[in-house]
């Protein structure tokens, strides 16, 4: 007859619990001093923010000092900056992390196409900015919009590349063979098969690099610069929100700083907003 | 390479000779290789047309391998090569100038687990077709309900063509990977383990479905389960560690096997 040893009483396994709950607590205290940080940004980006917000925001341009205005030429500056640097990345990006992940999976060279990107991927924005303002602005002898939007699609490509190739990578092989086992050509078999496999890991990586780009001051303070005018004209300095919040914010006077919350919080919540719905996408890939 | 050097195994059932085999493809002495690992060593089989070939031996033993030399699939990966013949009809399968593509249409290929397109039950066949046919829409409606009635999910299907193929479940998944395969009329039809995902009534359809392709195409079935084996195939192929073992006719394999290691097997001693 087997011997049962009752794990409740043994001093072994109390011990082990007593571990286990000091180590959840120390989880859980972790786990709130963390986010206990993140609700008091958030609180004081929407309180200061939102008191600010106003229709004028959207519909008035930024005001010279101890004047009312609103953030529309920052906003449609940003919007078209952004737009135009996903045009320029997402393509290459995603050409680029379909050569890793099918044609170059085997090569010596994509190993260090990896390396590289990865390098690219977390290269402290500010060098990048410096980078185009040397080859762009320093050659054009002037700011521009095409400079900045060139300096974000630099900090899209890698992101793209990284998801593109992580969301191929984790299409089964099965799916591969059974595309050629019809006598699917490669090329065919990836615009098909595979993109249409890991389209929503794709577009939400896409959404990332928007998001990420969208925060982002330093690459646009050495490139596109910053206009107090509406302006369309991408060859010369244009406006964005990051940059005006950083000139509003560190301003003495108190409009400007105002409007530097409510830009905080409109590039927070448009940022919120495409996480939301990258998350959803991402859901519903798992499903599919 | 000389004539003499070939020990391909005799298919010794006095029954089956009377028939009049057509072979459709012919392995000779073929050598298979993972990088500097020789999986399969010096294999001689034939496949037939209209029937079905069934390759048993236990888990790594290389019948898998064998299997994906027909079509090439190896070629996808890197540092695997084969040496030796394989002809299909009067053609090199192994040429370094086939063209794969064309191959695989003609050679077509079932999997162990299920793997429909993502996309609709209709692209999943019609998908295979256009590639080597451009058919009027009405054409091909009908080729995809030919394909879909071949391998007996029409039924099942008709009032959802437009639904995810990923939303069939695993046994109508995998019926509809054999509909896709049969839709690009190809002349051989290689299943790989093709019901070990699956439950018994999808087994059991399956195997109705193999038997009734088997008059129309050359079949070749990679299986685990020796009673499967015995039920669908009219010739069986024992294999062990890389070597085609003995080959012959299903019933005779099965009853009286002339090799030692293939009744230790059947009988269930090892594997």
């Amino acid at each position: 007859m087997a011997v049962m040893i009752s794990g409740a009483s043994s001093p072994l396994y109390a011990a082990r619990r007593r571990k286990n709950g000091i180590t959840m607590t120390l989880a859980y205290l972790a786990t709130g001093f963390g986010l206990i940080w993140l609700a008091l940004i958030l609180a004081v980006l929407f309180y200061e923010g939102f008191s600010g917000l106003s229709l004028k925001v959207f519909t008035e341009m930024t005001p010279p000092p101890g004047a009312a205005g609103g953030l529309l030429n920052p906003i449609i500056g940003s919007l078209v900056m952004t737009f135009i640097a996903v045009l320029i990345g997402t393509p290459l990006g995603i050409l680029a992390g379909t050569y890793l992940a099918e044609y170059g999976r085997y090569d010596k060279l994509s190993t260090v196409v990896r390396f590289i990107n990865d390098i690219l991927l977390s290269a402290p924005s500010i060098v990048i900015g410096l980078f185009i303002y040397e080859i762009m602005v320093a050659t054009m002898g002037h700011f521009s919009g095409w400079a900045g939007s060139v300096a974000l699609a630099v900090i899209v490509v890698p992101v793209v590349v990284r998801t593109t190739e992580d969301m191929l990578t984790l299409v089964p092989d099965t799916l591969r063979e059974a595309a050629a086992s019809i006598g699917l050509p490669r090329s065919l078999m990836i615009r098909k098969v595979a993109y249409r496999a890991a389209r929503a890991g794709m577009i939400t990586g896409v959404l990332l690099a928007i998001a990420r780009i969208s925060g982002e001051t330093a690459p646009l303070l050495f490139t596109a610069l910053n206009n107090q005018f509406w302006s369309t004209n991408m060859n010369a300095p244009v406006s964005s929100l990051p940059v005006v919040i950083f000139q509003f914010a560190l301003s003495p006077y108190k409009d400007w700083q105002n409007l530097a919350w409510t830009g905080a919080l409109i590039i927070t919540l448009a940022v919120l907003a495409l996480s939301i719905t990258a998350r959803f996408l991402g859901s519903q890939s798992k499903k599919s | 390479m000389s004539m003499a050097t070939f020990t391909v195994p005799t298919v010794t059932n006095a029954a089956s000779n009377k028939e009049d085999l057509v072979e459709k493809v012919t392995v000779q002495n073929l050598d298979f290789f993972y990088g500097d690992h020789r999986a399969l060593k010096n294999i001689n089989v034939s496949l037939y047309h209209g029937k079905v070939t069934a390759f048993i031996g236990p888990s790594g033993c290389g019948k898998s391998t064998l299997l994906r030399i027909l079509n090439r699939m190896y070629d996808l990966y890197p540092n695997q090569r084969a040496t030796g013949t394989v002809r299909l009809d009067n053609d090199d399968i192994l040429a370094p100038s086939q063209d794969l593509n064309l191959l695989r249409a003609k050679v077509g290929m079932v999997f162990q687990k299920p793997t429909p397109f993502p996309m609709t039950i209709y692209e999943n066949i019609a998908f295979g077709i256009r590639l080597y046919e451009n058919l009027p829409k009405s054409e091909l409606d009908g080729r995809v309900q030919q394909a879909l009635q071949r391998a007996a999910l029409w039924e099942e299907v008709k009032d959802k063509l437009g639904a995810n193929g990923l939303s069939l479940s695993g046994g109508q998944q995998q019926r509809l990977c054999i509909a896709r395969t049969v839709a690009v009329r190809p002349e051989v039809i290689l299943f790989d383990e093709p019901c070990s995902a699956l439950d018994p009534i999808s087994t059991a359809k399956i195997e109705e479905l193999i038997d009734e392709l088997k008059e129309d195409y050359t079949i070749a079935i990679v299986t685990h389960n020796m009673q499967q084996a015995a039920r669908v195939s009219d010739f069986t192929a024992f294999m062990y560690l890389g070597e085609l073992v003995e080959y012959g006719d299903t019933t005779r394999m099965f009853t009286t096997p002339s090799d030692r290691r293939t009744q230790d097997y059947i009988t269930g001693r090892f594997g």
